[in-house]
């Protein structure tokens, strides 16, 4: 039985290659391992192995051709004995794989219906609350604190990893009072070594746990990135759905007070176009709890990313026994039929706030906040977009690349023609953030150059 | 460094002083017995994982050059008595397995089917990640066998998070984390040593030092070529490992595992072996001499060392062949799977990417 011998592909993207050498001639007997050839690819001299064991029949291919088709026959080997080598490539099945991997290269054939983003499916909204329900007032900092008990009370393998989450209490108090109710298996303090611990993290949630991760600031995480990004986000996907990472990063993120641009960031845009990632950033206390306690229920890997300016403004908070709420569902704050004003997190508020000031002027603005970053609630943009015509976008983070830009395009892509007004978009100045308190304040968004990129879209 | 009599026990790190640090203990105790007292069913089936690993990996890089395996690709050839060696060392299905992107020879090592592998490789939906992974992404939750990661030392933090799992839940499970004398370097890799022991993980961590971090010769790359005692700073006992002798690599898991298995913390495992292959296909190896290779491919070879010690055993001649006969029989079944599956559906470029829908 003969076997023949093909110009192998030696790298990723070597499609033809030089027969530089012939290290065996006619007749040779060879075994497994033994070098047949020199080969040049397109990035080096690459030596080939035989895989068989036998004589070499013809070598059909002179040393130093130029230009040697991959999957060429170059040569043939006489096998010998017992040896059963089928040759896997029937004549010309590389060439074909090679063809449909071009033909795959061209743009999917798949209707835009399948994509998640537009499928049509049914739209979850926020749980009602009962008539008579009692409203109790709480801040920021303990509704994410109750959330975090309550989720840890209903399933055992949730628990909270950090830098001082545990006996220090947290370093912004989110965790008060967790170590005293569940110990110190599920209250755990780390060293300061993100990386490593967001690994840990990941790698209990491939496990089969459910952490949840604090970073004292999101600026930190950007050292443990690769887990968030590599490990969590992909997993699912690269293993066909076979292993999960439901896991939880949690802390707060963006421009804290004076504390200079290391530690003044929004990663939003960051972590909000990775494919896989779940990432919400909640304004008020209500937001807080039911998205975090959703967050924590996720089979899927979320960033969870909170405001340190916030954490101690208090909010009315329904009294619920389980009070959840939908991720990847924006919420009208304010209802206005003149111009929408789009926002999250800390800009909900300024958002408000100038909306209040346009009131005065005649403006009814409608403030939406998209409280989940991704999967982006696009038909809430675009709804409201629909009734008011107008459009601007407050965001506390750099302008280059922002979830502004990424509400901007979505508003050209599928809103054009509902437009009155160029869509505006009020941002961080493009600056890292100085420490100088004038500076700072100059550096940062307001209510008041919210309000002014309104008047401009009213044309006022 | 502080050395211990072979006899002394390794006492609970936090409760005595640094004088009964027994930094040695779990060295000596593997040198004391250095070898494996395998039957000679179980030598055979050693044998026939090494062999089906190194027929596969043969295979592997013949379907890489006829152009059905695309991207990179790092076969394991030479290395098969590291995986054989200490995952028979583990309890299947309970204990947790993580490693690197050199994963084929491993995955096959916990008996996962060749031809979902094969698949994999080859980007078929019938694959195990349903052709979206790739030959470094791979995975079976059902094996626990965790991956399959492509992030050089990514895997070291990771299965220090599995371990941490099997001690949360307190099902007497450990974790082996492989990865490389190049992984090594990783600060990521320090980080997790330290929280292991720290909060005494099960997990054994298996340095697989094949003298090569892709290019750069361990020397060129690392200031203490000893890897097992890179844990020293952390308490973390270290052993020093024959990786090219399967019954060595056996004997040498079995001290381990005892000892992570009895609640004493992680212990660190440095494997000697070698890869015969390139870093991954496109590698011309030209920062080896051809005579190295060959002087181990003649002298060290793990597989031929099973099949003389089998020999000299007494089981026939025959016996072996048939071994040989039924492997490529099943390597050839996996690469025509694997040739003849279909490509995933197109709808496939979107599923997956998350678990609920929102």
């Amino acid at each position: 039985m003969s076997i023949e011998l093909k110009m192998p592909a030696l790298s990723p993207t070597m499609e033809e290659g030089t027969l530089a050498k012939w290290l065996v001639k006619e007749g040779d007997t060879v075994k497994s391992g033994d070098i047949l050839a020199e080969i040049e690819t397109d990035k080096a001299t690459m030596e080939f192995e035989s895989i068989d064991e036998g004589v070499i029949g013809a070598i059909l291919v002179a040393e130093g051709t130029e230009g040697v088709k991959v999957g060429t026959v170059i040569a043939t080997i006489s096998g010998e004995g017992e040896v059963e080598v089928v040759v896997p490539a029937k004549a010309g099945t590389a060439d074909s794989i090679t063809q449909s991997a071009k033909e795959s290269a061209a743009p999917p054939a798949v209707p835009d219906q399948v994509r998640d983003d537009v499928k049509p499916k049914p739209r979850p909204a926020d749980p009602a609350i009962p008539a008579g329900t009692n409203m109790q007032t709480i801040t920021v900092r303990e509704a994410l604190r109750d959330a975090m008990a309550e989720e840890m009370r209903r399933d055992d393998r949730v628990f909270v990893m950090g830098e001082e989450v545990a006996q220090y209490q947290g370093a912004y108090k989110v965790t008060q009072g967790l170590l005293d109710e569940f110990g110190p298996k599920r209250v755990i303090d780390t060293p300061i070594t993100e990386y490593g611990f967001a690994g840990i993290g990941a790698g209990a949630a491939m496990g089969g746990l459910r952490p949840i991760v604090e970073f004292m600031t999101f600026n930190f995480a950007m050292q443990a990135i690769d887990h968030v990004i590599n490990s969590a986000a992909k997993t699912n996907y690269m293993s066909g759905g076979q292993m999960r990472c439901p896991i939880v990063f949690r802390g707060p993120n963006g421009a804290a007070s004076r504390v200079g641009a290391q530690h003044s960031q929004n990663f939003g845009p960051w972590y909000a176009s990775v494919p896989g990632l779940i990432v919400i950033a909640p304004y008020d206390a209500a937001d807080a709890k039911g998205l975090l306690k959703a967050a924590i229920r996720s089979e899927d890997p979320v960033v969870f990313l909170e405001n340190e300016l916030i954490y101690g403004r208090s909010f009315e908070l329904p009294e619920l026994d389980d009070h959840v709420l939908p991720i990847g569902k924006a919420r009208i704050m304010r209802e206005g039929s003149d111009v929408t004003i789009v926002s999250y997190s800390i800009g909900v508020g300024m958002a408000l706030e100038a909306a209040e000031v346009l009131a005065g002027e005649g403006i009814e603005a409608e403030v939406l906040d998209l409280r989940t970053l991704r999967p982006l609630d696009r038909e809430a943009v675009l709804t409201s977009l629909a009734k008011t015509n107008r459009l601007v976008i407050a965001e506390e983070g750099w302008p280059v690349c922002s979830i502004a830009s990424e509400v901007m395009a979505i508003c050209m892509e599928d809103g054009f023609d509902h437009l009155d007004a160029p869509v505006l978009r009020v941002c961080d100045e493009d600056v890292p953030l100085p420490y100088a308190a004038n500076l700072e304040k100059a550096a940062i968004i307001d209510a008041g150059r919210i309000a002014a990129a309104v008047r401009k879209v009213c044309y006022r | 460094m502080a050395k211990s009599a072979p006899s002394r026990k390794a006492t609970d790190k936090t409760a005595v002083g640094e004088e009964t640090f027994a930094l040695r203990s779990l060295q000596d105790a593997h040198d004391a017995n250095p070898r494996f007292a395998a039957s000679d069913e179980q030598l055979l089936h050693f044998y026939e994982q090494m062999l089906l690993i190194r027929r596969f990996e043969e295979k592997a890089g013949q379907l890489y050059g006829l152009g059905l395996i695309g991207g990179f690709c790092h076969l394991y050839i030479g290395q098969e008595a590291v995986a054989v060696g200490l995952q028979s060392a583990l309890k299947a299905g309970h204990d947790s397995v993580i490693t690197g992107y050199r994963d084929h020879g491993h995955m096959l090592a916990y008996g996962i089917d060749p031809k979902v592998i094969m698949a994999e490789l080859t980007g078929r939906a019938a694959g195990i990640s349903r052709g979206k992974g790739g030959s470094m992404h791979m995975f079976s939750t059902e094996h626990k066998f965790y991956g399959g990661h492509g992030i050089v030392g990514a895997q070291v933090p990771l299965g220090a998070g599995l371990a941490f799992g099997h001690k949360y839940r307190e099902d007497g499970g450990l974790c082996m984390a492989y990865f490389g004398d190049g992984a090594a370097n990783q600060g990521q890799v320090y980080e997790a040593f330290n929280m292991a022991a720290l909060w005494n993980l099960p997990i054994i961590f298996v340095v697989e030092n094949n003298g090569y971090a892709m290019g750069t010769a361990v020397t060129r790359g690392s200031a203490e070529t000893h890897f097992h005692r890179r844990g020293t700073a952390f308490r973390i006992p270290g052993m020093n490992v024959n990786g090219m002798d399967v019954l060595e690599v056996r004997a040498a898991a079995e001290v381990a595992v005892a000892h992570v298995r009895s609640g004493k913390g992680p212990v660190l495992m440095e494997l000697q072996t070698y890869r015969y292959r390139g870093h991954s296909m496109s590698d011309p190896a030209k920062y080896r001499t051809r005579e190295e290779v060959q002087e181990m491919r003649d002298n060290r070879d793990p597989i031929d060392a099973a099949k003389a010690e089998l020999l000299a055993r007494g089981v026939s001649e025959e016996r072996l062949k048939e071994i040989e006969k039924q492997i490529r029989s099943r390597v050839v079944e996996a690469a025509d799977f694997a040739e003849n599956s279909p490509e995933p559906e197109m709808p496939e470029l979107y599923t997956d990417i998350l678990v609920e829908s929102y």
